[in-house]
């Protein structure tokens, strides 16, 4: 797959990271706003759909490191269930942070309110270890499509460009 | 003929099980009587300290559906691993 035309990798390359950072906000705001970490991951992701897109699978992938977003997905699911251990004083899945005044602790008022981040317990650290397992599983997804469906080999391709674009 | 009088007879009988299944929804905007929204809106903030009850019941009441939900994803990008690994890039 050929890098598609300068208008769009320019305009993929500044949009990704608002992408990003987007991103990131509604996976950390997850506690407070709709969203969360499933939602947020997803349009993490979409920074890698987007390089991937705009810049062509072959020179992409030179770039990018499975191993990186495999760590991501594993630190993710096991911070996951460790949060849930947390509480296994009482039960499973127990929020034993939640009101206990240290860590994501504080308590909330009663009713409508501004709302502030350090709340809510161990859902904050849920949100984002979900939001960290998301990004990694998604962007995996999308390389090994792309690097399947284009039958790209990896290692011969570091530092090649790629001749023309689509479009 | 035969198979055609069946169709018809059979239209009628869902037909009329989902008419009588669409008269029997309680009325848009009165959901009748729910406790298990009530408690949820009322107690979230003071059980587990958070503004938000969506994600107070997705991550905290529920977080075991959750974790599902979670090992879903896992087994999904294993899935699409396995098989989209071609014989380069091992």
């Amino acid at each position: 797959m050929r890098p598609l035309s300068v208008i769009v990798r320019t305009v993929c390359n500044a949009f990704a990271w608002f992408v990003a950072v987007f991103g990131v906000y509604v996976i950390v705001h997850g506690h407070l706003s709709p969203g969360g970490g499933f939602q947020g991951g997803a349009v993490v992701a979409t920074f890698m759909a987007l390089l991937l897109v705009s810049h062509g699978a072959t020179k992409c992938l030179g770039w990018v490191r499975t191993n990186f977003f495999y760590a991501f997905e594993h630190v993710g699911l096991l911070t996951f269930i460790a949060a849930g251990f947390l509480g296994i004083g009482v039960t499973f899945f127990y929020n034993s942070l939640a009101l206990s005044g240290g860590l994501f602790g504080s308590a909330v008022p009663l009713g409508p309110n501004g709302g502030s981040l350090n709340t809510s317990g161990t859902i904050a650290l849920m949100n984002c270890a979900v939001g960290i397992e998301v990004v990694g599983g998604l962007s995996m997804i999308l390389l090994y499509m792309m690097q399947g469906v284009f039958h790209v080999d990896k290692p011969t391709l570091r530092g090649k460009e790629e001749a023309g674009h689509d479009r | 003929m035969k198979f055609r009088v069946f169709f018809v007879i059979a239209i009628l009988v869902v037909g009329g099980l989902f008419w009588g299944a669409a008269d029997a929804v309680h009325p848009f905007g009165n959901p009748g009587d729910v406790p298990m929204d009530g408690y949820f809106l009322s107690h979230a903030q003071r059980e587990r300290g958070v503004n938000n009850v969506v994600t107070s019941i997705v991550f905290d009441y529920r977080g075991f559906d959750t974790l599902g939900e979670a090992a879903v994803l896992f087994t999904a990008v294993s899935s699409v691993a396995a098989l989209f690994r071609g014989k380069g890039w091992r």
